[in-house]
């Protein structure tokens, strides 16, 4: 990878807008997919010979079935008020980066293909042949998209950019331009059972060792229950929770607030992936798939209620989609939401007394929380509006002396992407990734200078991963960034709670 | 892209990890650990054998956490964590640790 600068951080107060700088990323291109990662999801290996006839046709499959997409190419009214609201051009400067831009890419074939006056006068109203250029740009302004929504926060008629890329890489994936990272891991999926491609063996090879590493902090038999039939909850969570630091952390964190309720649970070989990748390409009958292993894993260890740990799309697919294609959930306990979060289900047993937490474990930390995209403006928490919000930070509240929030422009439902998202947590993309991430780390570096934080939650493992590599890019030490439920594990009262 | 030592290639796809992981020996692994601006000690050693005999049991590369008990384990508990891993693979020990023992590079949300 070429060397690259580390944008300068500016002031979260006053940031300007960037100036532009044309094709600044666009050499930035991610691995395409090799035929037999395409092949194993049914897309062709290659570019097809009648790749625009096929993408014209795919398209318009797209534009009849979701309807959404239809009035998001027709509405865009050129105001200009998503321009500067997306982290990779603020981070880029490269105009193709601002949302509107990005969404032009495609509109522009549309109008060609499928409007009178883009076939008539095209050149009056901005359509466009769909040439190899053309295409090219596609697959490398689509993959710098991290699907985060915060451009559609802002504009007037909702028009949601994520959902335009979306459409963008389903249509060159069934023209057999994928993209590697994804779909490779799509494919391990399916084969193996989740993201990491880690098997069984080993998965019960690591949870052992996490086990003894609690018994030794603790001095307690702290599980972490695999394919145990008749469990209470089944855990879906992200295989980086499994593998990576600091996910794991807070993978042992459920398991102590689990141990510390005293309600049975288990994590499933089968559904060993919350992600569900099958969202960032697009793709209707992956994300079904992914999200029908969830399913078949409840049913079969028979459990009761069905908790996710912390990942944001994950959580995004999860609340937002899973009855419409993993549904229906009656063979659950009708008690208790179908799903729960990690965050809202220990909220919930601290509110109640069941669990209870003592802050001084966690003393000398200053805590900030990162607000997944995904959670906060694709999916709700709790049983309240706003619920996404109030709930990771109660309990961080709960955990910690102190919290300070970032910057209110940066919070909340205008949450900046953490740059790693929508399937853009690849190494070859580390200069989008660092120069994404400048945004989030003005708030963040704001709230270290004024406030002393010495701490930054995140509740989503793209997130935790992305952090830990831009951090120090920044100058920001990489284990700064932590699970939420690591903080709860370490405050954790366990022991005798009756 | 392949890597060539003393006349033996060896494939390795766009990111410079093996293609077929039966094709490396402790040549490549200081080439490739050349490429990536390591020179391998004795310390580097031991995490990327203790990497290939993992792979060889479970097929998969060790968990962060367990290939730093392992560290701890074999060089001292002062060693034993990710600080000391990323002195010895800058770019982060599953990934970077992983190309030099010729391993296929760990996906995902890591």
């Amino acid at each position: 990878m070429a060397a690259f600068e580390t944008p300068v951080l500016g002031n979260v107060e006053e940031r300007p807008i960037p100036a532009l700088v044309p094709n600044a990323t666009n050499d930035l291109k991610c691995f395409v997919a090799a035929p037999a990662h395409q092949e194993a999801l049914g897309f062709p290996g290659e570019l097809v010979p009648d790749w625009q006839a096929k993408a014209k046709a795919r398209m318009g499959d797209l534009l009849s079935k979701y309807r959404s997409l239809q009035v998001f190419m027709d509405s865009c009214v050129k105001c200009g008020a998503c321009t500067d609201k997306c982290h990779y051009f603020i981070g880029t400067g490269d105009p193709k980066n601002m949302p509107v831009a990005r969404q032009d890419l495609f509109r522009s074939v549309y109008r060609k293909w499928f409007t009178p006056a883009g076939k008539m006068v095209p050149g009056l109203v901005g359509a466009k042949e769909f040439t190899r250029d053309l295409l090219d740009d596609w697959y490398n302004y689509f993959h710098q998209c991290s699907q985060c929504r915060r451009c559609s926060l802002y504009c007037p008629y909702g028009i949601d950019t994520a959902e335009v890329s979306m459409a963008a890489r389903e249509i060159m994936d069934s023209i057999g331009l994928g993209q590697k990272y994804c779909n490779e891991i799509i494919g391990k999926v399916h084969r193996i059972g989740n993201n990491l491609g880690l098997p069984g063996p080993a998965l019960e090879d690591t949870l052992l060792g996490l086990e003894e590493d609690m018994q030794a902090e603790t001095g307690l038999d702290i599980k972490i229950p695999i394919d145990v039939e008749g469990a209470e909850v089944l855990l879906v969570t992200p295989s980086a929770d499994f593998f990576a630091e600091p996910h794991v952390l807070g993978l042992m964190g459920y398991a102590k607030v689990f141990h510390a309720a005293g309600i049975s649970w288990t994590v499933s070989t089968k559904a060993s992936e919350a992600g569900n990748f099958g969202m960032f390409i697009g793709n209707y009958d992956q994300l079904r798939k992914i999200a029908g292993r969830v399913r078949t894993a409840a049913q079969e260890l028979k459990v009761k209620r069905l908790v996710f740990g912390e990942c944001g799309h994950a959580w995004r697919v999860a609340y937002s989609f899973l009855n419409t294609v993993a549904g229906p959930w009656d063979f659950l306990d009708p008690r208790y939401p179908v799903p729960q979060h990690i965050l809202e289900f220990t909220y919930n047993l601290i509110k109640d007394k069941a669990i209870r937490l003592d802050k001084s474990a966690n003393a000398g930390k200053i805590l900030t929380v990162h607000d997944s995209c995904n959670i906060a403006r694709g999916s709700r928490m709790g049983d309240f509006p706003g619920g996404q919000f109030h709930i990771p930070r109660e309990v961080i509240k709960a955990a910690v002396p102190t919290f300070v929030d970032m910057h209110k422009d940066t919070i909340c439902e205008k949450t900046f992407c953490c740059g790693g998202g929508g399937g853009l947590l690849t190494d070859e993309l580390l200069e989008i990734r660092v120069k994404g991430a400048r945004p989030r780390m003005e708030a963040l570096k704001q709230v270290v200078d004024d406030h002393k934080v010495t701490h930054m939650a995140s509740m989503c493992a793209i997130c935790k991963a992305q952090f830990t590599k831009v951090l120090p890019a920044y100058g920001f030490d990489r284990e700064m960034v932590v699970s939420v439920h690591q903080l709860v594990g370490d405050a954790l009262l366990l022991g005798n709670n009756d | 892209m392949a890597y060539t030592v003393n006349g033996k290639t060896a494939e390795a796809d766009e990111e410079g990890f093996l293609v077929n992981i039966n094709e490396w020996d402790e040549e490549f692994a200081v080439l490739i650990a050349k490429d990536e601006g390591i020179n391998m000690t004795p310390e580097h050693w031991e995490v990327v054998n203790f990497l290939r005999e993992y792979y060889a049991e479970y097929q998969i590369a060790p968990a962060v956490r367990v290939l730093t008990k392992a560290v701890a384990k074999k060089m001292g508990p002062d060693k034993g964590n990710n600080k000391y891993l990323y002195e010895l693979f800058p770019y982060g020990p599953a990934k970077q640790a992983c190309k030099i023992a010729g391993l296929p590079k760990p996906t995902g949300c890591i």
